[in-house]
């Protein structure tokens, strides 16, 4: 049985362990960051929050591809799933996150024909089954998403499949970092990094924050014990005056990363600038299709003008991604804007900071 | 999102690349595009029906080997690159 495979990962007397070897290196104030939603969930899930001596804080960061995407690009999907003959297939996080108008849930709901799928393979299976509809998969991701559609893309066209193409909302990871640590408002000691995005980019391109900002990462697995050693290495790194980029999820992450998935990113996408919830702008790191594969576009098969986006109002979604405000912070966070009835999109997905907060803790307090 | 799920890959690849694995007693049809080197019996991680790497036994026991050295006295600021494997890898 695979799922009793690291078992030993979530061992109580080695988390007992772990968290007396960090309160004994963490002499000193330290504030960590993770940016991955997935992480979040599990130093929330798992209480490692509680574990941690006075003088380490953990935020969460910009990790949630979701709860990033901006609300232009939201719109723009809505618009094309209002599109005649148009089916939108997209990953299952995406359908309730609010758009400045509207949602793909309510969208479907008044009759548009938007299907959630489990994979990009599926979506393109869709199209070969439709072929009087254009079959529309929303790209939503970071790295670790984005060579799965590089290569169902040019599945597409080994198969000659006319009827598919990609919005591509993809984003990069170490561009965002490299904001967050030229943010004036969030000091961070270092960073907690991302275990399934590292997979694939392995752990060169975040070797820049610890020689131009002296700011050290380690890449850190999703079992309790994986979160609490990585942190316990950068206490550790932090408590000596070292910054090194160090993989504590070797078990997963070479440092050259997968060859084969940056090479179907490299072939397919091409980087430009890209909008962030709450960061903005940040040049680079967009992944647009390139030209040689625009059929499989759908900025060129279905070209869409939404409408002029705008803000939630008193949502502080933005803030929070950057961990400039914690989410017991924001004046909706259970009043107004709950798992239920979320606002943002911090609260809609499940691994967006604010539901995390709101599931697992009082409040976040803890 | 970027969650990746341990499979254990059970029959070889069909002419698309796909193979059968198991997931937690589940079996799916999942990519094998991104690890030409896997083999039948190997782990993978599973994102979005597509294999991304295959799982490092050998390193799964490692880190394990470094959190069974913490509890000893004296090891607890052990560099985890450091520590000598030699007796589990």
């Amino acid at each position: 049985m695979t799922g009793d495979l690291f078992a030993d990962f979530r061992d109580p007397a080695h988390a007992r362990r772990l968290s007396a070897a960090i309160t004994d290196v963490a002499r000193e104030p330290i504030t960590l960051m993770e940016v991955c939603g997935t992480h979040t969930m599990a130093i929330a899930k798992n209480g490692i929050r509680g574990l941690m001596p006075d003088t380490v804080k953990l935020l969460s960061g910009p990790g949630c591809p979701v709860c990033v995407t901006a609300n232009a690009d939201i719109d723009t999907a809505i618009e094309i799933s209002r599109q005649p003959g148009v089916i939108l297939t997209t990953f299952g996080d995406m359908m309730k996150v609010p758009g400045s108008y509207s949602s793909l849930a309510r969208e479907k709901a008044d009759g548009r024909d938007v299907r959630v799928v489990y994979s990009p393979l599926d979506s393109l299976a869709l199209a070969e089954k439709e072929p009087d509809r254009h079959v529309v998969f929303l790209g939503v991701g970071f790295e670790t998403t984005a060579p799965t559609i590089a290569i169902t893309i040019r599945e597409a066209r080994r198969r000659s499949v006319t009827n598919w193409s990609v919005l591509s909302l993809h984003k990069t990871v170490p561009g965002a970092l490299e904001a967050l640590v030229n943010d004036p408002q969030v000091a961070i000691s270092g960073f907690i990094l991302p275990g399934h995005v590292s997979t694939v980019i392995g752990s060169g391109p975040y070797e820049f924050l610890a020689e131009q900002y002296h700011v050290p990462g380690v890449i850190t697995g999703f079992e309790p014990l994986d979160v609490l050693q990585g942190i316990w290495m950068l206490a550790s790194q932090l408590a000596e005056g070292r910054a090194e980029i160090e993989i504590a999820y070797t078990r997963a992450v070479m440092p050259q990363g997968n060859r084969v998935a940056i090479a179907a990113i490299e072939q397919v996408f091409t980087p430009i600038d890209a909008e962030w919830r709450g960061i903005g702008v940040i040049p680079g790191t967009g992944l647009a299709i390139r030209e040689e594969f625009a059929y499989f576009d759908t900025r060129v098969r279905v070209p869409v003008t939404p409408p002029e986006p705008r803000e939630i109002r008193g949502c502080q979604c933005g803030d929070v991604l950057r961990g400039a405000v914690l989410p017991y912070e924001c004046r909706l966070f259970g009043r107004a804007c709950t798992p239920e009835h979320p606002i943002g999109p911090c609260m809609v997905s499940s691994e967006g900071s604010c539901a995390a907060y709101y599931r697992y803790t009082d409040h976040g307090k803890v | 999102m970027c969650l990746g799920i341990p499979a254990k890959i059970i029959t070889e690849p069909n002419d698309n690349g796909m193979a059968e694995v198991e997931i937690m007693g589940v079996t799916r049809w999942v990519s094998l595009h991104m690890v030409p080197q896997a083999k039948v019996g190997d782990h993978v991680l599973v994102h979005a029906g597509f294999a991304l790497e295959v799982i490092s036994d050998e390193f799964a026991a490692e880190t394990l080997e470094l959190f069974r050295q913490m509890g000893m006295p004296g090891t607890e600021n052990l560099e985890p690159m450091e520590v000598d494997f030699g007796a589990t890898a």
